[in-house]
């Protein structure tokens, strides 16, 4: 260890000042070096850099770090990813370095955004930016079928989608739920009253009613052939077959206003907007996703870190990276600037938010989401019926979490209601 | 010093690189196999179970192992022969004396096998595209309906098959021409003498010379195909309904996304001991029939 500090040492350019180790994921890690050189400028004494991971491949390198002791000082991970960490002891609580920073206040915060990154009463993570997904729509379309205004509960939406459906004829569908994704499924089942995991992640709880009539709505999408039996990868650009009319509400995320403002064109611009996912009885639940900022317990530089943190997540310089990226800020301050207070594709989002709902905080979630995706596809597909589907995701999630079940029998990792986890030596 | 004293000496250095780069990693692998190491265990020791051969026994009870040994199967068993036909026919070509432009066809069929996988297979999934696609284009002038092809479980391995033949029968067919190129001429001259037909010239001159030749690109194939992974990563991730899952795209999955590294070793002991089989099944035949 300390011979790779002295290399690293001997490598880097050292003038004097501290360096802080960032990874950021994707488009944003690009980006935020462009808010860097103020943070540089406010702090004479912290050089920051900022290493940027390709999402696809972020989960792995990080695990991988964290086995060869290579982790950074800090980083912006997935919400679902920071229940994991935390077990793996690779986290450091932050609760006594926010009551020490008046900036940064949990209640300025979205609920479900922020309880995702607490574990065990104990907060490890502060969001940086929030996602969630709801349908982006045609208005020309929806209007042309008859359909007034957008629909807010799974039944006004049935009924929009067969009448869209009737309107665009068999080559074109009325919604784009893409089959290589969780999140359209996950999504309807996240907004029943009942968990989706049982006795503290110990086992699934799919076969509740509540994600019974997930599935089943689920299912008479595909089985009214509302939506196509495609995935994303099959449609050669959504935002073209968008533009097309192929379907006419597409569940997908925030950074898609971006990508529609630019990809269609101007003639288009007013046809398509933005709703609030429809839930069964008015508008509904979705879940909490995006990436928030964490502080590796390796780290030598964690004040150091930490300024870099509450200057990400000041309000000013979230509306900037928004303007930026397009990702939507968790804070409810930031979301009174004009910028974002005036956009009209944005307002919907921000209702949702009001709503969502973080994912089990299980580190094996990840993996059950996947499944959820594997089944949903053979529900949509005719293969299982929602019966089958229920209880075939019930057996694969009981099965993945055994572990946690023998650990959490045997207390070698405590139940997420209490503070979390073991120790572990330091390096 | 004794001869094989000497020979033990000047093989050393090459057995400890072996042992310690090859041997040693099977070993620990073997290992890991019969425990249940993934991220908790790599949290804390503690978390670390010795299952014997648990892990074997849940694969072997997974639906999902056979299904991905169905597809690893039927990718080897169409995929073999077809890939083998190719390159033969190609080499066949290029050393028929009526071909032209050989160097050049030479290295347009080799260009696929230098090409790296990912950049092919996002041009072959546009050719494949079921609206958009030049493979529906072509067909539709034929009246054909347009297929999804990776979209339907049906066809998704079809056109996988198809890719990887496209991708790898270039390496097979030099090869191939080499053995083609080693034939006395004068055996061909004699067969024509005695008025044998072309077909006939193929059948008992070519072949059997070219017999080595075929077993050794049969087990490099084969070997090569049930390591199945970057066409239906690239192109399929596995789907449509796990139709192109394949053993190591499993083990990939296992292993490297979920970090269970303990079940993950299990896939790979036991594509192994596939693997061994199969080609012994193969040297065996080939032994019988007395080629080697």
């Amino acid at each position: 260890m300390c011979a790779v500090v002295l290399l690293g040492g001997c490598t880097r350019r050292d003038d004097g000042r501290e360096l802080v180790r960032f990874w950021a994921m994707g488009y944003e890690g690009e980006v935020v070096t462009q808010l860097i050189p103020e943070f540089e400028r406010r702090n004479p004494g912290i050089r920051v850099e900022v290493q940027q991971l390709p999402i696809t491949a972020a989960h792995e390198k990080l695990l991988t770090a964290f086995a060869g002791d290579a982790l950074p000082d800090v980083c912006a991970i997935g919400n679902t990813w920071v229940s994991e960490f935390a077990l793996l002891d690779a986290l450091i609580p932050l609760d006594p370095r926010l009551a020490q920073t008046p900036g940064l206040q949990s209640r300025d915060y979205f609920a479900g955004a922020w309880d995702t990154g607490v574990i065990g009463g104990t907060v490890y993570a502060v969001p940086w930016y929030v996602e969630t997904r709801l349908p982006f729509y045609r208005q020309d379309l929806l209007k042309q079928a008859g359909i007034a205004r957008p629909p807010q509960t799974w039944d006004e939406w049935k009924i929009a989608m067969a009448a869209i459906k009737r309107e665009v004829g068999p080559d074109r569908y009325a919604a784009l739920l893409p089959l290589n994704e969780a999140e359209p499924l996950l999504n309807l089942g996240i907004q029943s009253p009942d968990p989706l995991l049982r006795d503290d992640g110990r086992y699934g709880n799919f076969r509740s009613p509540g994600f019974k009539r997930a599935l089943t709505f689920y299912r008479e999408v595909f089985d009214n052939k509302w939506a196509p039996l495609a995935s994303n990868t099959q449609i050669a650009n959504v935002w073209n077959e968008f533009g097309r009319g192929y379907f006419s509400f597409y569940v997908n995320g925030p950074w898609n206003i971006a990508e529609f403002k630019k990809r269609l064109p101007p003639q288009q611009q007013a046809s398509w907007m933005t709703m609030p996912l429809p839930g069964e009885h008015g508008l509904g639940a979705s879940v909490a996703g995006g990436a928030s900022f964490v502080l590796f317990r390796s780290s030598k530089r964690q004040d150091a870190a930490w300024k870099l943190i509450s200057y990400l997540s000041e309000p000013q310089v979230q509306v900037r990276f928004h303007g930026l990226t397009g990702n939507l800020p968790p804070r409810r301050a930031a979301w009174a600037t004009p910028a974002l207070a005036n956009d009209v594709y944005a307002r919907a989002f921000r209702d949702q938010l009001e709503r969502a709902r973080p994912a089990p905080k299980v580190p094996e979630w990840e993996r059950i989401a996947t499944e959820i995706k594997l089944v949903g596809e053979q529900l949509a597909n005719g293969r299982v019926s929602v019966d089958q589907a229920a209880e075939e995701l019930d057996r694969r999630a009981d099965r993945i979490l055994e572990k946690r079940r023998w650990m959490l029998d045997h207390q070698t990792i405590k139940t997420t209601t209490a503070p979390a986890a073991s120790n572990k030596e330091g390096g | 010093m004794k001869p094989s004293t000497a020979g033990w000496v000047f093989a050393a250095p090459a057995l400890t690189v072996i042992g310690l780069f090859f041997g040693l990693p099977v070993l620990a692998a073997l290992a890991l196999s019969l425990t249940d190491f993934d991220i908790y265990a790599l949290a804390h020791i503690d978390n670390l179970r010795f299952v014997a051969f648990d892990n074997y026994i849940n694969l072997l009870n997974n639906p999902l192992f056979w299904r991905a040994l169905g597809n690893t199967m039927y990718f080897v068993v169409v995929g073999v022969p077809l890939s083998i036909g190719v390159s033969l026919g190609a080499a066949l070509l290029l050393h028929s004396k009526l071909g032209y432009f050989k160097p050049f066809f030479r290295t347009a069929f080799f260009a696929p096998v230098v090409t790296t996988v990912v950049a092919v297979a996002v041009i072959w999934r546009y050719l494949f595209h079921t609206r958009y696609g030049l493979v529906n284009w072509v067909l539709s002038w034929a009246g054909i309906d347009p297929i999804d092809w990776l979209g339907d479980p049906h066809w998704a391995m079809p056109s996988i098959i198809l890719f990887a033949v496209w991708k790898n029968f270039g390496y097979n067919m030099i090869i191939f021409l080499a053995g083609l190129q080693a034939i006395p001429e004068d055996l061909y001259e004699a067969a024509r003498i005695d008025g044998a037909s072309h077909g006939r010239q193929f059948r008992y001159i070519t072949l059997p010379i070219l017999g080595p030749v075929l077993l050794m690109v049969s087990i490099l194939t084969l070997a090569g195909y049930f390591q199945l992974f970057a066409e239906p990563y690239v192109i399929t991730q596995g789907g449509p309904l796990q139709s192109t899952v394949s053993v190591l795209y499993l083990m990939y999955e296992e292993g490297f996304k979920w970090w269970n590294l303990g079940n993950a070793s299990a896939v790979a002991f036991l594509l192994f001991v596939l693997m061994t089989v199969a080609t012994s099944g193969l040297m065996w035949i080939a032994r019988r029939k007395g080629v080697e």
